[in-house]
């Protein structure tokens, strides 16, 4: 517990975390007004648009919150404090994806909101379970993304290559793949990001088989890619750790 | 106690520490003396754990950094006065350092009035003047009322009354029976702040001891002795073992004697003295000539 207060304190005693939460939430919202206004048919699904941007910018949040350690060194102060070093990068972890959750939950609902709001005519209630799965399972796939984020903070210490690699990645590199002939688009259904996706689709009208737009077949359930995502997220947070305490400080 | 035993770092082929052992003793300021690059500061980074030994050990009160509990109440450290986040306030800076260690936030303050900081502790870091982030720096090692103290380099860049502060203070806390220990490469300075010295060269260990002992043993004590009857003395001191030899207008340079055993051996002599004082050359001299041959990156002096 203790540990966690201090990445609280550390992590809302400087400027960038607000300013990611903002962006993230007024992208997300300002994307889903956006829509709403000009769309002719707004469901649930749509008005989540934005929070696919949004999880960049929590990304981003994710990374600087490990290689702004690393750029002044206070991941030393930290290790000098905590020599523990896993136990102080796990509290850290912990910090970051629990805001990252309610930030995801704020941008969710938001948007949502802002979308009944214009279009007050539209069918916008959350009734179904895939319903409720596509809003209020944003801030898990942001708690998720932001484990990603810090693992590979922790991997490449500085802000540039670590931001790099993340919007590169979630943004380009996992759908770049699709375009390998034939088999590309039986790796994306193996994606971290792809399962994220896959998690927030809405049941598609197909039925069973799980198809989504783009051809992506995915093996897994809804909650399957969840699991899935977090497991690779959780995965790449141990190697992290692994080599952290390894490496010089 | 800081124990240092068998120390050694190596970055792929180079050797940064090499088999180094000492000890630091509470109750007094050491200086931890050597040139650029001689391997102070990774020395350093290896007893307090962000660096790992490529062998050998350092213990801090008979245990390793890492398994200390709330480390901050045994040892105090600044390393560089730069760790600080430059948009975080100095208090909360301080103040997060205190609650990972358990301590109550009236420490906050109390070290930010110790090191007068109390005014700008709710400004950001990043603005602060060199002499204030090393205050700020000070502030952070004093924060767990460590037992063991130690400072990397910390009147480095800063203005003379800055070194003055930083001097007197860490002799105080000596005085309060704390161990410090204190790095830099200027044996001038070191010989101003420490009474005892541990003095490395390209990793390796130089000398262990009191500073003044260091600098006698490595600046020769020769006497430069004036005298009417130097035909008379000379001779008398080349029996007593003493080394003679011709000094400046027709003075002689004795070494290996003190004033003490010259004035005593001209007075049952009879001799006249119209000079006798003790040379010393510059401690810089000194340093130069011990660990000349541990200096990592030689530039020739212009002739």
């Amino acid at each position: 517990m203790t540990l966690l207060a201090v990445e609280r304190i550390k992590l809302f005693s400087t400027r960038s975390p607000y300013w990611c939460t903002a962006l993230a939430i007024a992208m997300s919202v300002g994307f889903a007004a956006l829509l709403a206004a000009n769309a002719d048919h707004v469901g649930v699904g749509l008005t989540q648009a934005g929070t696919r941007l949004a999880l960049v910018v929590v990304l981003v949040l994710g990374a600087l919150a490990v290689t702004t350690e690393y750029r002044f060194s206070t991941i030393r102060a930290t290790f000098l404090a905590v020599p523990g070093r896993t136990s102080a990068l796990v509290a850290k972890t912990v910090v970051v994806a629990l805001v990252a959750g309610v930030i995801g939950e704020i941008a969710a609902f938001g948007s949502w909101a802002i979308a009944k709001v214009i279009k007050p005519s539209a069918d916008l209630a959350i009734n179904t379970s895939a319903e409720w799965r596509t809003v209020a399972g944003v801030g898990l796939t942001f708690a998720i993304g932001a484990i990603l984020a810090i693992a590979v903070g922790i991997l490449v210490r500085q802000t540039a290559g670590a931001v790099a690699i993340l919007l590169v990645w979630s943004m380009l590199a996992e759908n770049l793949v699709g375009l390998i002939p034939k088999v590309g688009v039986k790796i994306q259904a193996w994606l971290p990001f792809m399962n994220s996706d896959n998690f927030l689709a809405g049941d598609s009208p197909a039925g069973a088989d799980g198809e989504a737009a783009g051809g992506v077949v995915f093996k897994l359930s809804h909650w399957g890619s969840l699991g899935y995502f977090a497991g690779i997220a959780v995965a790449l947070l141990v190697v992290a750790l692994v080599v952290a305490k390894r490496r010089d400080a | 106690m800081i124990e240092a035993i068998g120390l050694t770092k190596r970055y792929g082929r180079t050797v940064a520490v090499d088999d180094l052992s000492f000890t630091v003793q509470p109750g007094r300021v050491t200086g931890f003396l050597g040139p650029n690059g001689a391997g102070k500061s990774t020395t350093m980074r290896m007893i307090l754990g962000l660096d790992r030994p490529t062998a050998g050990r350092v213990l801090i009160d008979g245990k390793p950094y890492t398994e200390l509990h709330r480390p901050l109440r045994t040892v105090g450290a600044l390393l560089d006065a730069k760790w600080v986040h430059p948009n975080r306030s100095a208090r909360a800076h301080l103040k997060w350092l205190a609650v990972s260690n358990g301590l109550p936030a009236k420490r906050v303050d109390a070290v930010l009035e110790a090191v007068g900081l109390t005014q700008v502790a709710s400004k950001k870091a990043g603005g602060f003047s060199l002499g204030m982030s090393q205050r700020l720096g000070i502030a952070a090692a004093l924060l767990g009322d460590p037992r063991v103290l130690l400072f990397d380099e910390p009147v480095n860049g800063l203005d003379p009354e800055g070194i003055l502060w930083i001097r007197t203070f860490m002799q105080n806390l000596a005085a309060e029976g704390r161990t410090v220990l204190v790095s830099s490469h200027l044996l001038s300075e070191m010989a101003l702040t420490a009474s005892e010295l541990v003095v490395i060269g390209k990793g390796k260990l130089i000398s262990q001891g009191s500073t003044s002992e260091f600098i006698d043993r490595s600046t020769g004590n020769s006497v430069l002795v004036r005298s009417p009857q130097l035909f008379k003395l000379g001779p008398l001191l080349v029996d007593k073992g003493f080394t003679v030899r011709d000094g400046a207008d027709g003075a002689l340079s004795v070494s290996g004697a003190t004033s003490d055993q010259i004035g005593d051996i001209a007075a049952a002599n009879g001799v006249v003295l119209h000079e006798l004082s003790p040379q010393r050359g510059s401690l810089e001299e000194a340093f130069m000539q011990l660990t000349g041959d541990a200096v990592e990156y030689h530039a020739e002096i212009g002739k």
